[in-house]
């Protein structure tokens, strides 16, 4: 296990539990997600992984090494893409990237090639010696992530690494995360609140709300439990005995519609629509983690707060972390 | 091996920085030399001190002024590091927190001995004349000085939460220190009570010890100066390390 988190805690002003009690472990070459709304505690946790917040209880190591023990060597096993903005706007990316080279303590032979080859990889070469501040916010967030891999971390930790880009950046971002994992095999904590970006990404999630793990495990499996259905509308009164069809598991009726619950929506629909005399429309519903989510918290995920969501959560890590 | 390199990274940062932030260079060169020419000037047309134009007197105050301002003013930045979050980036390096704040100290004094160069330079303008002696003592008070008020600063900024406090660092800290260093008039015939307040100031050492330097005249001797501020530096590192030690992302 590259990192074991135990009954990690964090409290804040004695009463606000950011994060309470959490559980879990990460195989090496994995993508793990931590799925939740902006607020859940997501960012905490993964600060408290990267020593850079205490916890208030509870541990965990990172490659091995204990985050209160030899907080030194979790720093140096790991690399981090924080939610917002962090490199030096007044600096070139390049010098962005050496200095980290130097911080992190990679010889100084393997500077330039390294930097060079992090720069290829999010394909930044072209704009190397621009200063930052002329940066687009994409171009930013994947110098960061060419930041954040350059002293070849064991564990990748990415907050949110596609917040606020637009959708053609965020899938660059999603190629490059990917071919990260091919090739080097490392092991990546994302957070996100976006499900898509969980379930295209992650080997596993973990739905996180008010700082506790609802229901962690793959998202094809977490779907699978939902189950798909299919939707038909303008039945009218020809409602053929739904309890006969033994691969219905599930079926609620509405006015002029049925909605039945099946294991493979595609594979079962020629039967449901032999068994239906009269339907106007049809449709399947595939699961979504949005589905997971609100089965298991109560809630759904509103994607369009976003935005708001996002400047608030900033505001408000801004000042837990005081 | 990495906590050199690291060292190394944080300084040349910080000259990166500097030397591409022109606005910072030339407002820091542009108070004293107002303070000199319009004060100091202005001023002297009318009085004299210790046989010895104004103007000539309050050089070595101004370019401990100088001095004083680059340095507090440096450690309060970080403030601006953690607003635009590159403070995460530093403390998440595998570094020591002394070498972040050793690292901060060297690229802070940098800054102020590039700037103490300017203003040092203005010298002979005014009638100062140098020799290698008189460089030397004045370059050695100067960068004790920076030691100890850039560590000062960044003990402040390391507390800081948002630049808003910025306004009562000044107010209460950077000009006290300041106008009780004797920066502006001589400390031998002060009120007591004013001359209690001046002898605490940490800076009334290096304005006197700049002063016997450069100008001949001094109250104490220079190597008691030079140990009054090298104390206070190496007491504000000793604090700068461990503020660095605690502080928060």
């Amino acid at each position: 296990m590259i990192v074991e988190v135990k009954g990690l805690t964090k409290v804040y002003d004695k009463e606000v539990k950011a994060v309470d009690q959490v559980n879990f472990s990460i195989k090496e070459g994995e993508v793990f997600g931590l799925l939740g709304p902006n607020g859940a505690g997501k960012t905490t946790l993964l600060h408290m992984l990267a020593t850079i917040i205490e916890p208030t209880e509870g541990t965990a190591t990172v490659n091995g090494f204990d985050i209160l023990k030899e907080p030194g060597r979790v720093r140096g096993s790991i690399g981090i893409v924080f939610q917002d903005p962090s490199s030096d706007d007044m600096l070139t990316g390049y010098e962005n990237l050496m200095l980290h080279a130097m911080m992190f303590g990679v010889p100084r032979s393997e500077w330039g090639e390294r930097i060079n080859n992090a720069l290829k990889l999010v394909e930044l070469t072209p704009r190397a010696n621009d200063r930052v501040k002329k940066y687009s916010g994409g171009m930013r967030r994947r110098l960061e992530l060419a930041r954040g891999l350059l002293h070849e971390p064991k564990v990748l930790f990415l907050d949110e690494p596609t917040l606020g880009l637009d959708p053609q950046s965020r899938e660059r971002v999603w190629e490059y995360i990917q071919s990260l994992v091919k090739e080097k095999g490392i092991s990546v904590i994302i957070t996100t609140h976006y499900m898509e970006e969980a379930d295209h990404l992650c080997d596993r999630v973990a739905i996180i709300d008010s700082g506790r793990i609802a229901v962690m495990d793959k998202p094809s499996t977490l779907k699978h439990e939902i189950g798909e259905r299919i939707l038909l509308k303008g039945v009218g009164d020809s409602i053929p005995d739904l309890d006969a069809l033994s691969f219905i598991k599930k079926y609620e009726k509405y006015d002029d519609a049925v909605e039945l619950c099946v294991d493979d929506a595609s594979k079962r629909l020629k039967a449901v629509l032999e068994a239906f005399p009269s339907f106007e429309k049809v449709e399947i519903r595939l699961p979504t983690l949005n589905d997971v989510f609100l089965k298991y918290t109560g809630r759904e995920i509103r994607e369009g707060d976003a935005a708001e969501g996002g400047f608030m959560e900033r505001i408000m890590t801004k000042r837990k972390n005081r | 091996m990495s906590e050199i390199s690291g060292l190394l990274a944080l300084w040349l940062r910080e000259v990166k920085v500097f030397t591409r932030e022109h606005s910072r260079v030339v407002s820091s060169v542009f108070t004293p030399i107002l303070w000199l020419v319009v004060f100091g000037g202005g001023l002297g047309s009318s009085i004299v001190i210790q046989g010895m134009d104004y103007q000539t007197f309050i050089y070595p105050g101004i370019v401990s002024m100088s001095i004083l301002f680059t340095s507090v003013f440096f450690g309060i930045y970080i403030v601006w590091d953690r607003k635009i979050d590159f403070l995460k980036e530093v403390l998440v390096a595998p570094l020591r927190r002394s070498t972040i704040f050793m690292g901060k100290v060297i690229g802070g004094m940098t800054d102020s001995m590039i700037q103490g160069t300017i203003v040092l330079l203005l010298g002979p303008l005014i009638g100062i004349g140098y020799t290698p002696l008189i460089l030397l003592k004045a370059y050695i008070v100067v960068f004790v000085m920076a030691a100890g008020l850039v560590s000062l600063g960044l003990v402040i900024g390391s507390q800081m939460e948002s630049p808003e406090g910025f306004g009562m660092v000044v107010s209460f800290v950077v000009y006290p220190l300041f106008f009780l260093s004797g920066a502006l008039f001589p400390i031998d015939n002060l009120p007591t009570w004013l001359g209690y307040f001046v002898l605490l100031d940490p800076l009334t050492y290096g304005v006197d010890a700049l002063r016997g330097a450069m100008l001949g005249t001094s109250r104490f001797p220079y190597l008691l100066d030079l140990g009054v501020i090298t104390a206070f530096a190496a007491f504000m590192i000793a604090l700068g390390t461990q503020a660095f030690k605690r502080m928060k992302t």
